[in-house]
């Protein structure tokens, strides 16, 4: 493998095995990865974007080597992590979503200091790299604060400056803004961003469901869904994919069942539809201008109401519905939501 | 700034796991309450027996040497043996993991602060013991004294590094062996009474646990009069048990916690919480 690459995976698969009694009849098996083929240079902040199950925490525990992978090779940093987990961990570090880590009766800066212990940090070393990173997310004033007493985004910010403190050449962040509130996801955003911008030689991989993340923070993305790659780029190439088709948001009052009521309609090539706050959004991908008017009569015919109507340019959420036919869950107003496909 | 060298990283972190251990005792002074004048109740409850039927005065020595011991086991099976189950619940067991050191310095860690933690806990049984029921003790030799003790730690914790190994894999299942231990193993490794009365041979299957020829050699080496009529083994062969077992268990521990790491890996249960 180059060395220029800091990820590599060729055909690799997971696949859990059910024990007889926990299976139904014909599903003994859950294929979480399967065939994944990816190349992740040195230095690049890389997305891989998905919805809940789609793969992406597995494959970061294959590459973390928290998890054996069933089928295929994978090399973090040039080195197997089947064959040579123990090699691999000298290059990486994990920060994960609503993680609880730590000892809640140590103080933040104790915790950061021991969690630097096991990577052989030393003291003097590690004090003055955490004093740095508590300034910089905004937790100084608490660096003498038992963790216990933290809130969810004190802690996350926390969990943030343990994955950073041991300046690892490759970086996974496994939905790191996960339940997070709009102010301190921006501020961590804002971390990676100028943490990747200040030393090129590190290579981050992000997993996220959320699109804007991927789209404001990643160099390329691939997008993931039922363990496979379905495509690989830029969020630029990935959004110009769709630059012939017309794609409209609308905010309805609630309808009851959007499919049986669009999938009759011609010139819709994808939507996708969610409860958000007692009304119904719905994201269409037309073919071209004239099959909004059927949607509107649709929309009348069932007694809705149109409350707004917005033409945009395409999202990377928009080419997830292309690939997939269905949209991601973005908060969790929308949590339960169904989505659907015309034929 | 130069890597660390494997062996820094062991020590760094022995001492980083360590830490949260001594630290958290001092901070959570409740313990002085529930892990020092609880287990005192239950010394009290022996004593009392042996001085109704008016046993020697030895015997309530036996007893609070005992009750200090026990100290140490509940450690080993309740913060080291089931203590992967609580950080895999917590998420630390996956940072352990992923990070460059040896799973073997962090249950080494977690052994020299349970150690610590215990013996302030001991200490403060056998204190307050031998005050409040005025113990005469006689020893026969300090330096074979501190090895039978030392020794009888290193197999104890040797041996709780070789269950926590077992909860990587089993989880909650793995508790039920916790359980299954904690109370038949007051009865049979002695630690209220010498341990000889069970007869010899199921005395020499209970020597498996360290602390049933540890607390024998230790009662022999205190009060040596008493223990003439009532020892098990002689004090030297059972230090040499103790070393055997000592290196065994540590032996083991470092091997089966690989494999299971391992096996762990392959069966994907190195992170599946609520097992």
């Amino acid at each position: 493998m180059s060395t220029e690459l800091a990820i590599k995976t060729e055909q690799l698969s997971r696949v859990y095995r059910m024990k007889k009694r926990e299976a139904r009849a014909g599903a003994r098996e859950i294929i979480a990865l399967a065939a994944v083929d990816l190349e992740i240079p040195r230095g690049e902040l890389f997305g891989l974007l998905g919805p809940n199950g789609a793969g992406k925490t597995t494959l970061i525990k294959i590459l973390t080597t928290l998890l054996a992978p069933t089928g295929g090779h994978a090399w973090v940093a040039g080195v197997d992590v089947a064959q040579n987990p123990w090699e691999v961990r000298r290059h990486i570090n994990m920060v994960s979503g609503g993680e609880s880590s730590g000892y809640g009766l140590l103080t933040v800066e104790e915790n950061l200091w021991m969690f630097a212990q096991f990577y052989g940090i030393d003291g003097k070393t590690a004090r003055r790299r955490i004093q740095e990173l508590l300034e910089i997310v905004g937790l100084a004033d608490r660096a003498k604060t038992k963790i216990y007493h933290l809130s969810t985004g004190m802690r996350q910010k926390m969990n943030f400056v343990r994955g950073f403190l041991t300046d690892p050449g490759i970086l996974f962040l496994d939905e790191p803004t996960l339940g997070l509130d709009v102010q301190t996801s921006r501020t961590l955003r804002a971390f990676i961003k100028d943490w990747v911008s200040k030393r090129p030689d590190k290579t981050v991989l992000l997993t996220t469901h959320y699109m804007y993340e991927a789209d404001e923070l990643c160099n390329r993305v691939a997008i993931i869904n039922d363990g496979c790659i379905l495509a690989c780029d830029t969020p630029g190439n990935l959004k110009r994919r769709l630059r012939r088709e017309v794609i409209y948001r609308l905010r309805v009052t609630a309808i009851v069942d959007p499919e049986n009521l669009f999938q009759p309609l011609r010139g819709i090539q994808r939507f996708s539809h969610a409860k958000v706050d007692g009304q119904t959004e719905l994201h269409f991908i037309l073919k071209d201008e004239n099959a909004l008017a059927p949607i509107l009569m649709a929309i009348q015919h069932s007694q809705g109401e149109l409350i707004s109507l917005e033409k945009r340019d395409p999202t990377l959420e928009d080419v997830f519905i292309s690939l997939v036919g269905r949209g991601l869950v973005e908060d969790e107003g929308s949590a339960g939501s169904t989505e659907g496909e015309p034929g | 700034m130069s890597p660390p060298t494997r062996w820094e990283m062991f020590w760094r972190t022995v001492i980083g796991r360590a830490y949260p251990r001594i630290i958290g005792a001092q901070r959570e002074r409740s313990w002085l309450f529930f892990e020092t004048l609880l287990p005192l109740l239950q010394v009290s409850a022996f004593v009392f027996i042996y001085r109704a039927i008016q046993a020697p005065p030895e015997f309530t020595g036996f007893v609070v040497l005992g009750g200090a011991m026990t100290a140490y086991w509940l450690n080993v099976l309740w913060s080291m043996a089931a203590q992967f189950y609580w950080e895999k619940e917590t998420g630390n067991l996956e940072l352990y993991i992923i990070a460059p050191t040896s799973l073997m310095a962090i249950l080494l860690g977690m052994a020299v602060g349970g150690i610590v933690f215990s013996t302030v806990r001991a200490a403060a049984v056998i204190t307050v013991g031998l005050l409040i029921f005025r113990v005469d003790i006689a020893i026969v030799s300090v330096p074979q004294l501190l090895g039978v003790f030392l020794l009888t730690l290193v197999a104890l914790y040797g041996l709780g590094m070789l269950f926590s190994s077992l909860f990587l894999l089993y989880g909650r299942q793995a508790w039920h062996l916790s359980e299954l231990l904690q109370e038949p193993v007051y009865l049979v490794s002695g630690f209220y009474f010498p341990v000889r009365a069970l007869g010899f041979v199921a005395a020499l299957g209970a020597s498996v646990i360290p602390i049933t020829m540890g607390l024998d050699a230790m009662r022999q080496l205190l009060f040596p009069t008493m223990m003439a009529q009532f020892h098990f083994l002689d004090v030297r062969i059972e230090l040499g048990v103790l070393a055997v077992l000592s290196v065994a268990f540590l032996w083991l521990a470092k091997r089966v916690l690989r494999y299971v790491e391992d096996l762990s890996r392959r069966e994907g249960r190195l992170t599946v919480r609520g097992q």
